[in-house]
């Protein structure tokens, strides 16, 4: 029974930190999978988006700024809000560039960012971060508290795919499609491209910073780490092209899979090996996974549910 | 005064040399094969840990194996090159540059695994600087280190100016379409690239662990300001990522002196995003960078 009990637990945590990944990777589809734009700095608007939140809704202390003890909604939007801005800042400046260039700058803003975490310590309290970061349904006893928390990332999820598949469907989806296809065709058929791009940087950036602020909630604790590159920006393109970049639904999948992989090759490995092969597996398990992304890539670019094409509306002709 | 020279000038000017070496890579490739290749960090961290073996192995010093090194780290690099870029030749680029990013941390933990990741360092022991005219402190790793990157910037500039293939490569890199027509096996062209962009990331990855040690996370480091020195210099242009370099290494350590008042100008905690300030800087006023380089 105790077993069943901790399995159940464990579920949960899955689908909880599963959600908030599917979270970024719906954000990362809007930029990278409707629009092809290469965000490479998710975890810089990532970690913003948590301190915003966490810095927002904790009680007074001594070591970082804070104290305003708002409500967690109301960290979550300023979260959306100040990412968002972030995003179009760096989209005014990059976004008429080649998707490299993007690259290349996102990554910068990232790094930029986790050294202004670090480094503002009356702010954030440096590497030492934000901790009793205020946990919805906290009150409520175990495991409602628990189960509350993935009822909450898992309807934010839900309201998300819903959102971005009426958008995607839209005539601004289109739009983005034709961006990514041929902007030039784009251009000339009178769309301004840089505003329909900044467009979905800023939202995919303002999700990400969403997921943030949901991981800060989630965990109760909020350090500098939350901007490291690897689990925050490769997992989430490994997530992605796996589950089928362009496809919400894919995006979803991806991203509950891998994590469950992920985490579950962690356990596995940390249980079963000795200590020291256990680190050493820790890169091994890396390893794999960009090797199962590059395979994919060369493979099955199209990943496991690949971007359906908008059907014409009438007349039954499938278009490009 | 001197302070400046002996604790900002100097290591600017050692810590330029290396950039410049990485951003030759970085412009070359971005140049020829048309990407952004996330992975050159990890090649100069490879070139490093080469190197680190090799030197306990022979118990050389460093700059005698340099050159096994950066053979090694050229193999490395033909061999990602023909199983994990070569078969998006005709694919969008992004493609490409997703793989590199993969290639990235599959290279890096590869160096963990392999390795560890604790602190290695290449010279054991503290090296007395000589003091010149009695004010002017030079260290011998540190000259070691700026001349060797001279001689290695003076043989990439023979190699483009006076050989077939250097000339092939610069053909390519200004149009590829023309190269093609005019008959040159691109193919080759994107072989020797790689050749170069790798030994000298290697030697890059080599003199910054004679200077400080060596690390998994080093080239990871670096590959922010090589990116910036590649842009700042103009895509594609091996004489202004060489300068690029340059510019980032000084700009980088002068960020920190006393310019106004007592303190430091910019806390040195952020001197890393010094090159980062200075390359968005370049993207919004000229991207095409000092030295006109390709825009995509």
């Amino acid at each position: 029974m105790d077993q069943a009990y901790g399995i159940f637990l464990y579920v949960v945590s899955l689908l909880t930190m599963g959600g908030i990944y599917a979270i970024l990777a719906l954000g990362l589809n809007i930029q990278f999978g409707f629009t092809g734009l290469f965000n490479a700095g998710i975890a810089g608007f990532f970690a913003v988006g948590a301190y915003v939140s966490a810095i927002l809704t904790t009680a007074p202390s001594a070591r970082h700024l804070g104290g305003y003890e708002l409500p967690v909604a109301v960290g979550l939007v300023a979260a959306m809000v100040v990412t968002g801005a972030i995003g179009w800042l760096v989209g005014r400046i990059c976004i008429r560039l080649r998707a490299d260039y993007l690259a290349i700058a996102t990554i910068g803003i990232a790094e930029t960012l986790r050294l202004i975490l670090k480094n503002e310590t009356w702010a954030t309290n440096g590497a030492r971060g934000v901790s009793e970061v205020p946990k919805p349904f906290e009150h409520l006893p175990e495991p409602w508290n628990q189960v509350g928390l993935m009822l909450l990332v898992l309807s934010i999820v839900a309201v998300l795919y819903v959102l971005l598949e009426r958008a995607r469907t839209a005539p601004w989806g289109r739009v983005m499609s034709a961006i990514r296809e041929n902007e030039l065709a784009a251009r000339a058929a009178g769309k301004n491209v840089e505003k329909f791009r900044i467009q979905a940087f800023v939202t995919g950036c303002a999700v990400m910073g969403l997921a943030g602020g949901l991981t800060a909630h989630y965990l109760k604790f909020i350090d500098p780490n939350a901007a490291e590159p690897l689990t925050a920006t490769f997992l989430v393109f490994v997530m992605l092209i796996i589950g089928g970049s362009g496809n919400n639904k894919g995006a979803i999948l991806g991203a509950i899979l891998m994590w469950t992989v992920w985490s579950a090759t962690e356990i596995a490995t940390s249980r079963l090996l000795p200590d020291e092969w256990a680190i050493r597996s820790a890169y091994v398990r890396v390893f794999l996974i960009g090797l199962v992304l590059q395979i994919v890539l060369q493979r099955f670019p199209g990943g496991i549910l690949p971007e359906r094409r908008l059907r014409v509306a009438k007349g039954g002709k499938s278009g490009p | 005064m001197m302070d400046f020279i002996n604790f900002h000038l100097m290591p600017g000017v050692i810590l330029g040399s290396i950039y410049a070496l990485g951003a030759i890579g970085i412009s070359l490739t971005f140049g020829i094969l048309r990407f952004a290749n996330f992975a050159h960090g990890e090649t100069m961290t490879l070139g490093a840990y080469f190197a680190f073996t090799l030197v306990q192995l022979t118990g050389w010093h460093p700059l005698a194996v340099l050159p096994l090194a950066m053979i090694l780290t050229a193999v490395v690099a033909l061999g990602v090159d023909r199983v994990f870029y070569k078969p998006f030749r005709a694919a969008p680029a992004i493609m490409v540059v997703i793989a590199s990013f993969g290639m990235m941390l599959m290279i890096r933990s590869v160096i963990q695994f392999s390795w560890g990741v604790q602190l290695k360092s290449l010279v054991p022991g503290i090296q007395r600087p000589y003091i010149l005219f009695d004010a002017l402190r030079v260290s011998p790793k540190h000259m070691l280190i700026v001349g060797s990157a001279l001689g290695l910037m003076l043989a990439v500039h023979l190699l483009l100016s006076r050989t077939k293939i250097g000339k092939a490569m610069r053909a390519m890199s200004d149009s590829p379409e023309l190269a093609r027509l005019s008959g040159i096996d691109t193919e080759m062209v994107i072989r020797a690239t790689w050749v170069v962009g790798a030994s000298l990331a290697a030697a890059a990855g080599v003199f910054l662990a004679i200077d400080t040690h060596v690390e998994t996370m080093m080239g990871f480091k670096l590959l922010l300001p090589v990116f910036a020195a590649a842009i700042l210099g103009g895509i594609g242009r091996p004489y202004g990522a060489m300068a690029g370099g340059l510019i980032i290494g000084i700009a980088e350590e002068l960020s920190s002196y006393a310019w106004l008042g007592d303190g430091p100008l910019l806390a040195p905690g952020y001197k890393a995003g010094v090159a980062f300030s200075l390359m968005i800087a370049m993207l919004i006023w000229r991207p095409s960078g000092l030295f006109r380089g390709k825009v995509f």
